[in-house]
């Protein structure tokens, strides 16, 4: 029969590490994919890049290529101010692409499919721009609710709309990775059961498993391209809210 | 009505912002190859909107689909 698609998305304790008020703690396998998502990153960021050579290697301009990327990306969505958060953009974007890469490998376990991690993601950045936009412009940032150029008329409706959309985001920038990753990692695994399943029925099933069998290759190629693009969406999206507690006056 | 027949309802409806986000992707690329083939030397500049254009289009038809897996296998 075809296997259970929800499977692959629950959390197992490796280990305990502590009870804290009641709480057990556990190191659980969501931590371990988490620490090698983080460990890759940072050894493609300090491991080829340590000799600075003049003319780099091959992981030294891929390195470098990620580096300029991301630059660019701010500068064209949030300005030359918008690089003091080089830092904060660019972490988002490598933990998130490398758990989603990590993710497709094949019995490993999608980091960025459950909630509770792309949520938190979400709010940091939201309340990154929250505090910075108070912190920068004071009373100032709340000229982002009321654009210029309005008629008064309509100005309290336009208030209330852009006040209900800003507290949307935090909502729909962590669903839209969190929903990505999920329904593809729930596509690939029910294609590929039909594999097995009609392949079980004989001679014919084997032959006709193989359209299946194409479809999930195809599949996993959408999704390699899915975990790189939400990756870019999730920085790019957080390079615009961050352009907002930078310049708040539209 | 028998409730699972309901769920299995409810997922098939859920299904049709799928269809409905066929059209917004299908929109993104489609006014994009338009502009595209006008003005063929300013469309290279522009891939990484029409991505970001695609990826945001697609995410809703990523939201009805999760609303009809959730009502199959969890709920």
């Amino acid at each position: 029969m075809v296997a259970n698609p929800i499977e692959q998305f629950e959390i197992h304790p490796i280990f305990r590490i502590a009870n804290i008020a009641g709480h057990e703690i556990y190191f659980t396998n969501s931590g371990a994919y988490m620490l090698a998502a983080v460990v890759l990153t940072a050894a493609l960021m300090l491991g080829p890049t340590a000799a600075r050579r003049l003319v780099p290697s091959r992981m030294q301009s891929v390195a470098e290529l990620s580096y300029e990327f991301i630059t660019n990306m701010i500068r064209s969505a949030a300005g030359e101010h918008g690089l003091k958060f080089f830092p904060l953009v660019f972490s988002l974007f490598m933990f998130v692409l490398f758990a989603n890469i990590v993710g497709l490998v094949p019995y490993t376990f999608s980091v960025t499919s459950q909630i509770v991690i792309t949520a938190a993601l979400a709010l940091l950045v939201f309340f990154t721009v929250i505090i910075h936009g108070f912190w920068q412009h004071g009373l100032h940032f709340l000229k982002l609710f009321a654009p210029s150029g309005v008629p008064i008329l309509i100005l309290p409706m336009i208030v209330i709309i852009e006040i209900l959309s800003f507290f949307a985001r935090p909502i729909s920038h962590s669903v839209r990775l969190f929903a990505n990753i999920l329904a593809g990692h729930i596509t690939l695994k029910l294609v590929a059961g039909f594999v097995v399943a009609i392949g079980s029925l004989g001679a014919f099933g084997w032959l006709a498993a193989t359209l299946p069998l194409v479809f999930t290759v195809a599949l996993f190629a959408l999704e390699l391209l899915v975990a790189f693009l939400q990756a870019y969406v999730f920085a790019i999206l957080t390079c615009i809210y961050l352009n907002d507690s930078l310049h708040p006056s539209h | 009505m028998e409730p699972l027949a309901a769920k299995y309802i409810g997922a098939g409806l859920a299904c049709i912002g799928m269809g409905a986000t066929a059209i917004g992707v299908a929109n993104v690329f489609g006014q994009f190859l338009v502009g595209a083939l006008r003005n063929p030397s300013a469309a290279g500049g522009e891939r990484n909107t029409l991505f970001l254009g695609f990826a945001l289009a697609e995410a809703f038809g990523i939201f009805s689909l999760l609303i009809a897996l959730l009502l199959l296998f969890v709920l």
